[in-house]
């Protein structure tokens, strides 16, 4: 039994659904139970709520919650599927929601002063689609605001704390969905990852995350930040409901015009326990300098383990790694000052007192209403696309991008999946972190450049430090290439899981 | 330092981000965008020229749709958002 097996260790006591507390259920499970007529899509939510309300005080992962909503859907869900009107694979399923992300009706935040009051009179494509599947929306999640951070520090309704060690961040911008997810206050939640804001807290917090093929699911409704890296994914307790989730939530929309119209979003087809054959590629320079000795030795172990299940595991130099994040920081701060120009205190949001005139109104509101990071992240997207540094900035970085998309081009062309760490380190403590925004933004060097390139990545739990923190292991495919990583990373945990009973 | 950010380039990207900074938050902001563009430099070490600058990963044109009204009417939702309306209309300050 190796190191790698600790990481799955809450994972040894659970037994068949009939003998599991309804707590202890993946997504899935529920769902199966609630069909069954085990359990109801009621006594769930009741569940959850009791247990929000029992730990929300210390963790703090919701910005707002809807009891009342969500009891009102549940009681409405659970009368559909006893009438067979909806029986896709979550339905009645609890599920929270990272706060950029449009629920109609429903408060939505960004964690920003700025859309403190903001209620959206549509929902976002993802929510439709999970709606459509039974899904009951307990309430929206605590995350940095405009999702620009690693920590979900800078939200401007205070910290969320890691389930794992409460003196610790959950990691972020996902940060309020990954702790959800850990403290068992939803079954499953949605996050969005534009430079590792779901695979990082993921990491951290110990649950599956994944960031899909960008143009897999629906940007509508998804507030925007960086638009061309962002994409809305998985938080999920295990891989099976990290395929069920993508399942339900990928979808080609026109409303989003770099929506990809793919035929193979069956993802749940591709849990299977099997990668004999894989070519797995292990990058030389994901192991350097800034790596934790203990993250290290888990990811290898994990690599070993899929390894003694067939896969063919090689070393190789992925290169350009150490210049993924200077692209990403131009790149996403100019899409975000641009992006953030539609907040002026006019159609939504906060609008200062005391102005004189529209322009002197437009900045007022802006500096009242942002933090410190988004203001510090506009100001430099406004320099790097202003006249003069445009050339030398943002196109410069636009070029690197396309060396650094070439790079995991050639890859592919010898590799099925990449595997490494998700981040460095394990969780820091909380004030760590934004003292040295510039440290701060090192920790993403192996998420960034997933997104620069579009490609599909997990994170999956690979084990435990010695501080008791979880470890993240990340695997990375090409582009539409998610069964495969869904492939992989099941059959992980099954080896994992056997390993542990053993 | 390699990269020193005058007051005036603070002022003028002040303008166009539309933020007015306090005096510290400008002394604040003058170090963090040094120090950043620093970093960014680093992007000067390669190479890049006649290499074409990928704004999007996938080859996506220009999508288009028929011009046909498929939203319904949500005037009154949308809005219920604004911090001053009247008559149905957004309600700015004086712009002369």
């Amino acid at each position: 039994m190796g190191k790698w097996t600790d990481g799955v260790s809450r994972l040894k006591e659970r037994h068949r659904y009939g003998l599991m507390r309804i707590q202890d259920m993946t997504a899935v499970e529920l769902a199966v139970a609630i069909k069954e007529g085990k359990t109801t899509a009621v006594d769930a939510v009741r569940e959850t709520i009791a247990r929000i309300e029992e730990k929300e005080e210390l963790y703090h992962c919701y910005v707002t919650l809807d009891r009342e909503g969500a009891l009102e859907r549940a009681k409405d869900v659970q009368a559909k599927i006893e009438a067979g009107e909806i029986s896709a694979p979550l339905a009645g399923v609890p599920v929270a929601i990272k706060d950029n992300i449009c629920t109609k009706g429903m408060l939505t935040t960004c964690a920003s002063k700025i859309l403190g009051n903001f209620v959206p009179a549509y929902s976002a494509q993802a929510i439709c689609n999970l709606l459509r599947n039974g899904a009951i929306i307990l309430g929206k999640t605590n995350m940095d605001e405009f999702a620009m951070g690693s920590t979900t520090e800078t939200s401007a309704f205070g910290v969320t704390r890691n389930p794992w060690d409460p003196a610790r961040v959950p990691g972020g911008s996902s940060g309020g969905s990954a702790a959800a997810v850990a403290a068992g206050e939803c079954y499953y939640a949605l996050g969005s990852d534009t430079g590792g804001s779901i695979r990082q807290p993921a990491s951290f917090c110990g649950v599956v995350g994944m960031k899909p093929t960008y143009g897999t699911v629906s940007r509508y409704g998804l507030i925007a930040y960086g638009s061309s890296l962002d994409q809305i994914g998985p938080l999920t307790k295990d891989v099976a409901d990290c395929a069920a989730v993508l399942e339900s939530i990928a979808s080609y929309d026109t409303k989003d015009s770099t929506s990809m119209r793919r035929q193979d979003t069956d993802f749940t087809s591709a849990l299977i326990a099997d990668v004999k054959g894989l070519r797995i590629g292990i990058p030389d320079d994901y192991f350097k300098e800034g790596l934790d000795g203990e993250v290290k030795a888990a990811v290898l172990q994990a690599a070993k383990a899929l390894e003694e299940k067939g896969a063919i595991v090689e070393h190789f130099d992925l290169s350009l790694v150490e210049y993924a994040i200077p692209t990403y920081y131009t790149i996403a701060a100019a899409e975000a000052s641009s992006n953030l120009e539609r907040f002026d205190g006019i159609k939504y949001g906060y609008r200062a007192t005391d102005y004189k005139g529209l322009h002197h109104m437009y900045k007022k509101s802006r500096s009242e209403g942002f933090g410190e990071e988004v203001k510090r992240r506009i100001m430099l997207g406004s320099f790097v696309l202003s006249s003069g540094y445009y050339d030398a900035y943002y196109l410069k970085a636009l070029k690197v991008k396309a060396l650094i998309k070439k790079a995991f081009n050639d890859a592919f062309m010898k590799y099925d999946v990449i595997l490494g760490p998700t981040a460095p380190t394990t969780a820091p403590k909380l004030g760590e972190s934004l003292a040295d925004p510039l440290k701060m933004y090192l920790g993403d060097i192996y998420t960034i450049a997933v997104n620069l390139a579009g490609l599909p990545a997990i994170s999956v739990p690979c084990g435990i430090d010695k501080a008791g923190l979880p470890i993240g292991l990340q695997l990375i495919g090409d582009c539409f290439q998610e069964k495969k990583l869904l492939q992989t990373a099941y059959t992980y945990e099954k080896a994992c899981r056997e390993a542990a009973i053993i | 330092m390699a990269n020193v950010i005058t007051d005036e380039t603070i002022e003028y990207v002040g303008i166009l981000a539309k933020l007015e900074l306090s005096k510290e938050e400008q002394e604040q902001a003058k170090k963090d965008m040094g120090r950043m563009l620093d970093y960014i430099d680093k992007l000067g070490e390669l190479d890049t020229e006649g290499i074409e600058p990928m704004s999007h990963v996938f080859p996506v044109q220009n999508v288009f749709r028929e011009d046909s009204i498929v939203n319904s009417d949500t005037r009154e939702e949308f809005l219920a958002n604004a911090p001053e309306q009247k008559d149905g209309m957004f309600v700015v300050p004086k712009t002369f």
